[in-house]
Formats: C-alpha cells, sequence, structure tokens
C-alpha cells in the first residue's frame, strides 16, 4: 500500500506532436481554403486571360467577396458560438432604409448612418433575447424574424426603391467607390479576427460554443455572450446592405434577402467554421467568401452560366463539411 | 522517503492542528432536503489542513449534494458549515470560490476545441494593458506549462487543443486548473471514475504530488474502496444521507468497508419486506 503512495513519474504516454511548426498547425484550416482559392483562381486566369489582372475585374471580384464576407463575419461569431442567424439578408435591406428615413426626418448622415446600424443592432437584440430567454432554437426564431423583418421593410418602403441621399465622398466612402467595400471588409476582418482570437469575449464565445455547461461552471456568461453576437451579426448585416446601397445608388427593398444569407453562411462552411460550434475562423471565411467570387466571376467569364454556378456551390459547401468532419478529424487525430 | 512515517505524521498534524490552526472545512448536521426528499439527513465532518478526505458511498448516498453543498451550489436546508474556522454560508459557487474552494467536476467544465493553456486559464484570462484588453497569450502559455510542469503533468505541449488528449490527461488538466487558481481547499468528484488502471494511476500521483507540495486540503469523492485507501488519510462512508463509518485509512481495510456496506444493505433489505 505504502509503495503505491509513493509518486512514480508516470510519464504519460502522449501522442507525439506532429513535426510542423507552429504557424502552420495555427493555420493550417485557413491555408487549406487559400490553396483551393489561390488554384481556381490560377484556373480561371489561364482559361481566360484577363481574369484577375484587369481593374474591372478585380473591382467586380471585390464587390462579390465584399458583402458575402461581412455578414460571414457575424455568422461565424454566431456558429462558433451554436447559433445560427438566417434573417441577416433581411437587415441588410431593413437597415438602409431606416438611415433613410432619419435622413429624411433632418439627422445629418453620419447620425442616420447610426440609426441604421442602430434599427440592425435592436433586430439582433430581438433575434438574441428570444433565443436566450425564451430559448427558441435560433434556428427558429431568426426564421421568424426573416419573415417578419422582410415584411416590415416591403410596409414602410412601400415596395419601392429610394435613391441613396448624402454626399459623393461619404458615398465613396460607404460604397460607391470600386475599392471601398473590399477596405471595409479588410479593416473588418482584422477586427473580428482580433475579436475572437484576441480578446475574452471571442475566446469565451468558443468555450461557450464547445461546452454551454461547462463555461457556466467555470463563469462564463454565455447568454450574455449569445445575445452580444447576435447583436454583431445584425450590425453587419446592416452596413453591409448600407454599403451595397451606395455601391449601386439605389436602396431596394427586394436587396439582399435569401441569396446572401446563404452564400454568407457557405463561405463561413467552406472557410473551415462547422455549425457544430466551438470553433471556426473570421480569415477562412473571408477566403470562403473569395472562392465564391471566383466560382461566380469565373464561370461568368468563361461563358458558363449561372446554373451551373450553383451545382458547383452546392459540391463545394458539401465536400467542405464532409472534408472537415471526417478528412479534418482523422488528420487532426492521427488516424486513432 | 520514508512513506509510512510520512502517512502518520501527517495525519499527526491533521489531529494537533484541530486545536492549533484551524480546519480547512467542518460541517455540523448537515440537512438538505429537497421537497419531501431528505438527501442530506445530519452530515457532520471535518477536513483539516493539507488532509485527503475520500468519501465513499453508493449512488443515492448523498455524495453529490454534499459536494454541491460544499462548492455553494445548493445551500443546506439546516446546519453549519464552517470554512477556516468560521462559520461561514457559502451563498455562491463565486462566494465558494472566492475563499479558495474550487471543484473539478466529473464532466471536467473543459471546452474540447481551445488549447491546453485556454483551458487552464478560462475565465480567468491574462489581458495585456491598454484599452482593448486583448489576451496575453505567451504569458498564459508560459504560466500553463509551468504550472503543469510543477505539478508533474506532462503534455507535449500547451497548445494541443484538449480534444487530443486521453481521459486522464484531460482530468489532470481539469485538476491543475483547479490549482492554479490558488485553490485551498480542493473538491474532486468522482475523478477516477470510468478509468483504466494506468490513467488512474497518473490521478492518484498527481493527488499525492499535490499533497506533498502542501497548502492544499482535499475531498475526493470515491467509488473503489481500494484505491480510496490507496489514497486518502481518512475515508467517510455514506449511506442513504448519513454518515455511517468513519475511520483513518491505516486503520481500516477494504472487507472492514465491504462488512459495513453489507450488513446495512441486508437492514434495507429486512425492512423492505416488513
Amino acid at each position: 500500500m505504502n509503495t503505491a503512495n509513493e509518486p512514480r513519474k508516470v510519464e504519460v504516454p502522449a501522442r507525439p506532436a506532429r513535426p510542423r511548426g507552429l504557424l502552420l498547425t495555427h493555420w493550417s484550416a485557413e491555408l487549406r481554403i487559400l490553396l483551393v482559392a489561390m488554384l481556381l483562381a490560377a484556373y480561371f486566369e489561364f482559361a481566360n486571360r484577363d481574369f484577375l489582372l484587369t481593374n474591372a475585374s478585380l473591382v467586380n471580384l471585390s464587390q462579390f467577396v465584399a458583402p458575402v464576407a461581412i455578414i460571414a463575419f457575424g455568422e461565424i461569431m454566431l456558429m462558433i458560438g451554436g447559433d445560427i442567424d438566417l434573417s441577416v439578408g433581411m437587415v441588410f435591406a431593413f437597415a438602409p432604409f431606416m438611415m433613410v428615413f432619419a435622413n429624411d426626418a433632418g439627422a445629418p448622415m453620419w447620425l442616420a448612418l447610426v440609426a441604421g446600424l442602430v434599427a440592425a443592432a435592436l433586430v439582433g437584440f430581438v433575434n438574441g433575447a428570444v433565443t436566450v430567454w425564451l430559448r427558441l432554437p435560433s434556428f427558429v426564431t431568426t426564421l421568424g424574424t426573416l419573415f417578419l423583418i422582410n415584411g416590415i421593410t416591403l410596409t414602410v418602403s412601400r415596395g419601392t426603391p429610394v435613391e441613396t441621399p448624402g454626399s459623393t465622398a461619404f458615398a465613396n466612402a460607404m460604397g460607391a467607390w470600386g475599392y471601398s467595400e473590399i477596405l471595409w471588409t479588410a479593416g473588418l476582418a482584422f477586427v473580428m479576427h482580433v475579436l475572437l482570437r484576441h480578446t475574452r469575449w471571442g475566446l469565451h464565445t468558443q468555450a461557450a460554443g464547445a461546452n454551454p455547461l461547462g463555461a457556466s461552471e467555470a463563469g462564463i456568461h454565455v447568454n450574455r455572450l449569445r445575445l452580444g453576437n447576435f447583436i454583431i451579426a445584425a450590425i453587419l448585416a446592416g452596413l453591409t446592405g448600407i454599403l451595397e446601397g451606395f455601391r449601386i445608388t439605389s436602396i431596394d427593398p427586394q436587396a439582399g434577402g435569401n441569396q446572401i444569407t446563404f452564400l454568407a453562411i457557405a463561405a463561413a462552411v467552406i472557410g473551415g467554421t462547422p455549425l457544430t460550434g466551438g470553433s471556426g475562423t473570421i480569415i477562412g471565411g473571408l477566403i470562403g467568401a473569395a472562392v465564391l467570387g471566383i466560382l461566380n466571376d469565373g464561370f461568368t467569364l468563361i461563358g458558363i452560366n449561372a446554373f451551373m454556378f450553383n451545382i458547383i456551390l452546392g459540391a463545394a459547401i458539401l465536400a467542405a463539411m464532409v472534408f472537415n468532419i471526417h478528412v479534418g478529424r482523422i488528420g487532426r487525430k492521427g488516424g486513432r | 522517503m520514508a512513506e509510512p512515517q510520512s502517512g502518520t505524521g501527517t495525519r499527526a498534524d491533521a489531529a494537533s492542528a484541530a486545536n492549533a490552526a484551524p480546519l480547512a472545512m467542518r460541517g455540523d448536521q448537515l440537512v438538505k432536503r429537497f421537497g419531501a426528499v431528505t438527501a442530506l439527513d445530519g452530515v457532520s465532518f471535518t477536513l483539516g489542513p493539507g488532509e485527503i478526505l475520500g468519501i465513499l458511498g453508493d449512488n443515492g448516498a448523498g455524495k453529490s449534494t454534499l459536494v454541491k453543498i460544499l462548492t455553494g451550489f445548493h445551500q443546506q436546508t439546516d446546519g453549519t458549515l464552517y470554512v477556516n474556522g468560521e462559520e461561514t454560508l457559502l451563498r455562491s459557487v463565486d462566494h465558494a470560490r472566492s475563499l479558495g474552494i474550487e471543484c473539478v467536476y466529473q464532466d471536467l467544465a473543459l471546452a474540447n476545441s481551445l488549447s491546453i493553456y485556454h483551458n487552464m486559464f478560462l475565465n480567468r484570462e491574462i489581458v495585456r494593458r491598454g484599452p482593448f484588453r486583448l489576451l496575453d497569450h505567451a504569458k498564459m502559455r508560459e504560466r500553463a506549462a509551468q504550472c503543469l510542469d510543477d505539478i508533474g503533468v506532462h503534455v507535449p505541449s500547451v497548445d494541443l487543443p484538449v480534444e487530443r488528449l486521453s481521459g486522464g490527461q484531460r482530468q489532470a488538466i481539469a485538476v491543475a486548473r483547479a490549482v492554479n487558481s490558488d485553490a485551498r481547499i480542493l473538491l474532486l468528484d468522482e475523478p477516477l471514475a470510468a478509468m483504466g488502471a494506468r490513467e488512474a494511476a497518473l490521478i492518484i500521483d498527481l493527488v499525492l504530488r499535490l499533497k506533498e507540495k502542501g497548502g492544499l486540503s482535499i475531498i475526493m469523492i470515491m467509488h473503489n474502496y481500494a484505491q480510496t485507501l490507496d489514497i486518502a488519510d481518512r475515508i467517510m462512508l455514506m449511506q442513504r444521507g448519513r454518515v455511517t463509518f468513519e475511520q483513518n485509512s491505516a486503520q481500516t481495510s477494504v472487507p472492514e468497508l465491504m462488512d459495513i456496506v453489507r450488513r446495512e444493505y441486508r437492514a434495507m433489505r429486512g425492512n423492505g419486506t416488513h
């Protein structure tokens, strides 16, 4: 009995760490999808000489990628925490109208912009509050607000588009200039990446998604995080709607919609954020959006019709998920 | 080293400390009722400074309820609890924690997709100065490695996600996290449940090393009699919400414990037939 009490140095037969650099391990998910993006870009560049390296096609590409990516950033935060927001495409159309109404009521443009974003935040708050406090699955909550917000937008706008208000300079900064949207995207990608990886908020979101009970036992306020992430996702969706409005110089009650919602979710999934919660990557989502943009523009330029794009997109989502769930796991666990 | 002496020495210390230094914890006639169900029916116990107390008992004996009172999750219906010699009603888990009481639950409360060092600092992260309060990954990584090294837990890298560790290693990380937060009283809820012999040995060694380092009193909820006698200074047997037996580990044996349990069991069956 006493010999058993003597502390032995029991070395855990640890599975040896992979002999690869920290940088590679940390970024492996992002690097995989980046490789796919680069291969696709190279293929389309080869098949069609002016795919990437002309100003027009770069502007075109960036304007496809930007809205998908920005909405994906919010969706990724939610998906890591174990939630999803189906209403973002409708908030996309709702927020610009609130901005226009605020401007019509006499608010200067900057204040009107803030009003539009606050309106979006309110929708996010409702999504979060109903999900967290009334304990509805977020899928159901946001399915409800999807129709609700769409109806409100159509009603208050009487179903007709309006011109974007404000000065040219303001419009240029907010999306009208060819590269302004992609600059917004880059800036937001940086901010959201820092939020996810380098703040307690982001870390706790990951912990809450991985183990909600455990996270609350550790004293993390899981509900507060989820609510906050709904608000973040809605604000990003509202901002995207405003940027897109200024780009096309018209605010349309039919803009955005379910197409942009599901493209954003697709970008998140292809980029390496599974719906299972607990893990995800902002940079991956950005590259995922780029992959969708490259596919879309590439097929357009080489003359394959839009139907083909959906076939490829569908296959890409399935392949990405199968890879994430099966191949990725085998890789991580060393074939255990 | 002279293990037997150190073992009895600790027990002697614990006994004399009852007069000198205050007990780490003492429960006096603790009662907990949930509606009509009496989960704890007047449980009294002591936990000396630096002592390991093993609590044994079947399912429904009240072990978990006792742990939940000691962690501030539940409050006792009746009876008094003393922490470090002072009468204390543990209002909440946070309150218990502020007094240095940490618990490692059976589910471990680890976030599997996060790295070892993130888990060890979960909700106690080190942040850098500045308005954005960014996480100081380097410092957490270093401290986590240091802490694991101190208590003799070996992992290839603190950057590994917890999901890549074995059950025993994960238990060790959960214990390390509790210790890392300056726990003075550590509650381990079934730390060896569903664990192979080799993994169990790892955790037993870890607990003994923590004891040697000093400054920590430990309560272990256990199932296995032999393992409990091996590791605990004193054992307490709980049955149907009461303490039915209490003894220093050196002065009892597995057969004796089995006998007591069997007697209780027979008595219950006898009652049942009436």
